[in-house]
């Protein structure tokens, strides 16, 4: 069968370098029909015209449904609609479109807004729907008086603002922020129970703009010797983070505008370092301080929080990257099948080591595989959305994706994850839980022949 | 260093001055950063580095750091750094072997690597109510009474900017490097 990969690659305790050989894949001219088992079909069927998609669907593919009733105007398009509004916001019929909270009354606490993925679709993540983590609620910061400092082991300490910000030749990228502890209910023994912004509600992807950090240790005269740059923002913990001076001299950049926007408050407002694939609490917000140093600060975040307890009791430290990954945003939990026919799967993947070079879509439970169409532009540490046409003919499945990256990284399976990285030991009880952090392996959503949905682990 | 060349090159471009760049190394920047020195700065410049540096002057006992505990701390974590009445305000002792499983709580004791972010994290973030409230003395006792409470000092020691370096972490040599070319 084309497209087909096989289980059984070799692991690595290093995550994210996996390789399993597709080779079977390639010199095979594309089918437009099953390209794997269970109903995929080849994404050559997308790529053009109705005729190959409708070749591809066979006589599943014909309308199903009984015959529509004659069309008629209805009141909306009667009347005098509504007013335009200065800031505007989304339909009231999509009002259930908002961001699970775990901290909903603002307790004394720290609080996490999570991203819907499952309702939601593109690669950008709407500013109002971005995730967002504060450890000591959100800082109502005066840009007029935010002051950032560039110091320690530089020629001249610097002082900038957002105004003086706002003069340099800006860049604007694409960039995924993702928390270290997102997908962390998946170090759970047994699938949780949760729909995919839930489980995966810890990342988001936006269009960033700002000053490229380089030029600002450049202008302050950073000291060759300086190996690491402690970051810290201005909220009540002075949140602070040890970033090697490598990245900041490959892509990192001070942000100050947020897809075309100024930055919201829960993402950084006015100015948050973006350190593009590294962990988000490392794209430090409300930044107001970075100082130059010899060697890192161990911080309490980096000392703590974001490091991992390996199976036998090990420690990983300064893990800063985000690993290959994808999951399936549609259909997955909270959707439902209505009916045996046509449907599109579709989902995001994205790694921190680059951009994403190929997504494998299975519907049998990683039995058999097929690629994914990449959809719209590959950005570098960004979102890719991956879409898979799929027949579903009303007999259980198992979706999943697993993504590939341009430096050869593989999402691990997840019996491969499990044996590197460990699990718990009694079910985790709540998707608000930490077991552990950077979980990047597979995905399954299993359908029963009803067309329900559930978590399952295959 | 041949990796910094980029950043300097864009910019040497965008201000037309490529040709200038190759007969000097300084880096061409649009130069709007006001200069500041290092003693305005200092109010803000509290990180604590693991080899001491950055610790002020002034030290504390546990038994001191159990006074100001009893004022200032008791509330959220707990008699002795038990953990508090709700389940977000961690405890401060304890802390099972981190063979026990993936899921182990991280401590003070069974996994912290160096004894200066008990510190530095107490001065730039507690009491969580009013961060920045205590005094550099204050934030001595209390690393000396939380560390006691550990048994990681002992009861009678005096813990400053010459003695906290020099404790050991059970946990310090346990840490592996997963991607130490990116640093």
């Amino acid at each position: 069968m084309p497209g087909v990969v096989k289980k059984g690659a070799p692991v690595t305790l290093r995550p994210g370098r996996i390789i399993v050989s597709d080779s079977k894949r390639r010199g095979r001219a594309p089918s437009l029909d099953s390209v794997a088992g269970n109903g995929l079909i080849n994404r050559r069927a997308l790529l053009g015209q109705g005729m190959a998609l409708a070749g591809a669907m066979g006589a599943a593919g014909t309308v199903t449904g009984a015959a529509a009733e004659p069309v008629k105007d209805d009141p909306w398009s009667l009347e005098f609609g509504g007013n335009t509004p200065a800031l505007q916001v989304p339909s009231r019929f999509e009002k259930d479109v908002t961001r699970p909270l775990s901290n909903p009354k603002g307790e004394f606490r720290n609080s996490h807004a999570r991203t819907p993925h499952h309702l939601l679709n593109g690669t950008i993540t709407p500013n109002s729907l971005h995730f967002s983590i504060n450890h000591c609620g959100i800082p109502d910061i005066d840009p007029a008086k935010h002051k950032l400092v560039i110091h320690g082991m530089v020629r001249q300490p610097l002082e900038f603002t957002l105004e003086t910000l706002s003069r340099y030749p800006l860049v604007t990228r694409m960039a995924f922020v993702e928390c270290a502890g997102n997908s962390a209910p998946m170090f759970s023994n047994a699938p949780l129970q949760a729909p995919a912004g839930m489980l995966h509600g810890l990342v988001s992807n936006s269009e960033w703009t700002g000053v490229p950090l380089s030029v600002l240790l450049d202008e302050a005269g950073i000291d060759r010797s300086a190996k690491w740059l402690v970051a810290e923002g201005a909220d009540a913990q002075l949140l602070d983070r040890s970033i090697p001076v490598k990245k900041a001299y490959d892509d990192a950049m001070v942000a100050i505008y947020q897809n075309g926007e100024r930055l919201m408050p829960g993402n950084g407002y006015p100015m948050r370092l973006l350190v593009p694939g590294y962990q988000g609490n490392m794209n430090v917000k409300f930044l107001r301080r970075i100082k130059a140093v010899d060697q890192p600060a161990y911080s309490y975040f980096e000392t703590k929080n974001y490091s991992q307890v390996l199976p036998g009791g090990k420690t990983w430290r300064f893990h800063f990257l985000m690993e290959v990954k994808s999951f399936i945003t549609s259909p997955s939990l909270g959707h439902s099948l209505k009916e045996p026919g046509f449907y599109t799967i579709s989902g995001v993947a994205y790694s921190g080591a680059g951009r994403i070079a190929k997504v494998m879509v299975s519907a049998d439970g990683g039995k058999s595989w097929g690629e994914a169409a990449l959809q719209g532009a590959v950005h570098d540490k960004a979102f890719t959305r991956f879409v898979m046409p799929w027949r579903w003919d009303g007999q259980p499945a198992v979706l999943q994706s697993r993504a590939w990256d341009e430096a050869g990284n593989v999402q691990p399976l997840r019996a491969e994850f499990v044996a590197a990285r460990g699990e718990t030991k009694a079910p985790v009880a709540t998707p608000l839980a930490f077991p552990n952090q950077h979980y990047n392996s597979i995905t399954s959503w299993g359908i029963d022949s009803k067309g329900e949905i559930k978590h399952v682990y295959a | 260093m041949s990796t910094r060349k980029p950043a300097a090159l864009v910019f040497a471009l965008a201000l037309g001055a490529g040709a200038a760049l190759a007969q000097s190394p300084a880096p061409q920047t649009p130069k709007l950063g006001k200069a500041i020195t290092e003693q305005d700065i200092q109010a803000w410049d509290i990180a604590v580095l693991p080899n001491g540096t950055g610790l002020p002057a002034g030290q504390g006992t546990p038994q001191e750091g159990a006074k100001v505990y009893a004022e200032k701390c008791v509330a959220c974590h707990g008699d002795a750094g038990k953990g508090g009445v709700a389940p977000f305000y961690p405890a401060l002792i304890g802390g099972a072997p981190l063979t026990n499983g993936i899921e182990t709580q991280k401590t003070i004791a069974n996994y912290y690597a160096y004894p200066t972010t008990v510190f530095d994290y107490t001065r730039r973030a507690m009491p969580y109510n009013a961060p920045r409230s205590l005094t550099d003395t204050e934030v001595y006792a209390l690393t000396a009474y939380i560390l006691s409470l550990n048994k990681l000092i002992g009861e009678n020691d005096v813990m400053d900017a010459k003695s906290l370096p020099q404790v050991k972490m059970p946990n310090r040599d346990n840490f592996i490097l997963p991607y130490p070319d990116r640093i």
